[in-house]
């Protein structure tokens, strides 16, 4: 599939990353900030958190392909990285909200309603923002790692490794389910009031948040786009394609799909971690099975094994979405599943395929 | 790190203990062959739900020589590879790898680093690459997460890929994905990703089906050539090919060997006339 890379090798690629920069980083943000609400280029907040929110979706269902497209590993359970990224960003959130909180207490709100005395241990440290950044990357990674370690060893493969990735984020949604565990039970992480100081109503704030996630979202092509074009990606293919005669070359798969595997859950976290403040709330219903199976959907429709084909994906399932659930909400599930058939079966390659199609005739 | 010690003193009194087999492995070269047998087998025993696949097996195969097993089908010769290569373990028997590398204590990735290489009854190559880029793959190099990232082909790697190309007759297809070759090319690449592995011991499962007499020739000329330089074993089917290449074939039958010797021996043994010949 290398002839697919394409997309970003060539002139027109980098001249069209320019351009999403320029775009997302500048023109959208100031078009929100610096117009009077009058204007009719202004863009709306609404459309702005939207747009925030499809771009986290977009680097998850690009870390999708990463390992899905290339390395052949179909993951049911990406969006527990999410969410636990997202959680990891929510605890720093919940700790910034101080004694402004319903019942001024310096804890959060649902512990003093649970009637504890004082933070878990794992709550510790959780009010330093770099702390809290860490853990966005450690707690997806590390389990990312063990959990594939065991997994990738026993030479669990295909179907049988997505029902247990499946099960895996049933589970942990069970866990955070449970007020006990300490994250705000069924009711998760709200009312965040400020990050890093600054409030985050404050149309500013949303805009910082909006280019930090459009900045990280093209940091994240280019360091997938890195890992695939080098033989690394060759090999992750390889993996996918023939694995036992990878094996027999010399190479060891389980090094190179865990270090996929991981890269990829620690990429879901942080869009998790962007993902939190730009929407205001994270509970246990991110860890539903039915959020990872979406993920996946992304990836299919936009073309797998191709990097920017999930990113048009994820902005196309979503933009579809958030039209019809707003037209018709009790069809949207319908025509989700419509899409997927369509794509499964006229469109293997998905959108990008189709694309190519076009250019060729 | 004492008891590794031991090990090694014990190995100069050719007594050798499984952990040893380990940090042979990793220091290229110590393929220790000084006694002139590259591979030996010994009682090998391997059983899938109580069927024998292999039945107190015993093989040796010398450095340089080119053997050619032969069998009538279920006569365990893939098992015999999946064991040498490491995808099958054995319940019972020794398999070494020179006098010191215990191939049952090594992973099949292991086995390859330390000079095994095999070609699959079925063509397998990489389809989504290129040849070269299954070349690539295949060249012997730092095989290493961390190196493959980084990595970049130098100028004598590339000559080396080159010289490969030409040996297998692929150097116009070098671009083209390996999944579009055909069936007989197929063979070749994966012989070329074989060789360019510089392995020491070569596995052939059916390396000539789906070629024409033409290529099957070459392929005859090509292993002769390797013969030497190389330890192979070539399971067969096509008992013409096998009478061109053979010096010296073994013959299985129920997972033993049931005779071994040279072509004219072999055809005249009564009882492999009886169950494969005849």
């Amino acid at each position: 599939m290398t002839q697919y890379f394409s997309n970003l090798y060539g002139a027109r690629g980098w001249v069209a990353l320019g351009l999403f920069g320029l775009l997302f980083v500048i023109v959208i943000p100031a078009l929100n900030l610096f117009l009077p609400e009058s204007s009719v280029l202004r863009v709306p907040d609404y459309a702005l958190s939207l747009i925030g929110k499809i771009m986290c979706y977009a680097i998850v269902a690009m870390a999708m392909d990463l390992i899905w497209g290339y390395a052949g590993i179909l993951s049911l359970g990406h969006g527990l990285f999410f969410a636990l990224g997202g959680y990891a960003c929510g605890m720093y959130l919940m700790r910034m909200i101080g004694t402004e909180g319903e019942y001024g207490s310096t804890l959060p709100d649902f512990m003093v309603f649970l009637d504890w005395k004082e933070l878990p241990w794992y709550w510790q440290g959780t009010d330093m923002f770099l702390y809290a950044m860490l853990l966005v990357v450690l707690v997806p990674g590390l389990l990312a790692f063990i959990f594939g370690y065991f997994a990738f060893r026993s030479r669990i493969k295909g179907v049988y490794f997505s029902i247990i990735t499946q099960a895996l984020t049933f589970a942990f949604m069970l866990l955070f389910f449970r007020n006990e565990t300490g994250f705000g039970g069924n009711n998760g992480f709200t009312d965040f009031k400020r990050i890093l100081g600054y409030s985050l109503t404050d149309p500013a704030t949303r805009a910082g948040l909006f280019i930090a996630t459009a900045i990280f979202l093209m940091a994240a092509l280019l360091m997938c786009r890195f890992i695939v074009v080098s033989k690394l990606g060759r090999v992750l293919t390889a993996i996918r394609d023939a694995e036992s005669r990878l094996m027999f070359c010399g190479y060891n798969p389980l090094h190179y799909k865990l270090f996929a595997w991981t890269f990829s859950a620690v990429l879901c976290g942080i869009a998790g971690a962007l993902y939190v403040p730009q929407v205001g709330i994270i509970n246990p219903s991110e860890m539903s099975p039915a959020n990872s199976i979406e993920i996946a959907i992304w990836a299919a429709v936009g073309g797998r094994g191709t990097l920017v084909g999930p990113l048009l994906g994820a902005g196309l399932v979503n933009g579809a979405k958030s039209w019809f659930t707003a037209a018709f909400p009790e069809y949207w599930l319908f025509f989700l599943g419509f899409i997927f058939i369509i794509v499964t079966l006229f469109l293997p390659q998905g959108v990008i395929g189709l694309l190519k199609r076009f250019k060729k005739t | 790190m004492s008891g590794i010690q031991q090990n090694d003193d014990a190995g100069g009194q050719g007594w050798v203990a499984d952990t040893s087999a380990l940090e042979h492995v990793h220091e290229s070269g110590t393929l220790d062959v000084t006694h002139g047998v590259i591979l030996y087998l010994e009682d090998v025993t391997v059983s899938f739900d109580g069927f024998k696949a292999l039945n107190k097996l015993t093989l040796s195969i010398d450095v340089g020589e080119l053997r050619c097993i032969i069998g009538p089908n279920g006569a365990g010769k893939t098992t015999l590879m999946d064991v040498i290569t490491g995808k099958t373990r054995a319940d019972s028997g020794t398999a070494f790898f020179g006098q010191t590398i215990d191939l049952q204590a090594l992973s099949e990735y292991q086995i390859a680093h330390a000079g095994i290489g095999r070609k699959f009854q079925k063509p397998t190559v990489f389809h989504n690459h290129s040849v070269f880029e299954n070349l690539e793959l295949a060249l012997k190099a730092d095989k290493g997460l961390w190196r493959s990232l980084f990595a970049r082909l130098s100028a004598g790697q590339q000559a080396r890929i080159d010289e490969i190309l030409a040996l297998i007759n692929l150097s116009d297809h070098a671009k083209t994905l390996a999944g579009l070759l055909s069936h007989g090319q197929k063979q070749w690449l994966e012989i070329g990703m074989l060789l360019i592995q510089e392995p020491k011991l070569l596995l052939l499962d059916e390396p000539v089906a789906g070629m024409t007499d033409h290529e099957i020739e070459r392929t005859a000329e090509l292993f002769k050539t390797l013969a030497g330089k190389h330890s192979l074993i070539v399971v067969e089917h096509d008992m013409n090919f096998i009478s061109t290449i053979a010096r010296k074939v073994t013959v299985l039958h129920e997972g033993s060997v049931l005779a071994e010797g040279n072509m004219e021996q072999i055809k005249n043994h009564p009882r492999v006339i009886e169950v494969y010949l005849g």
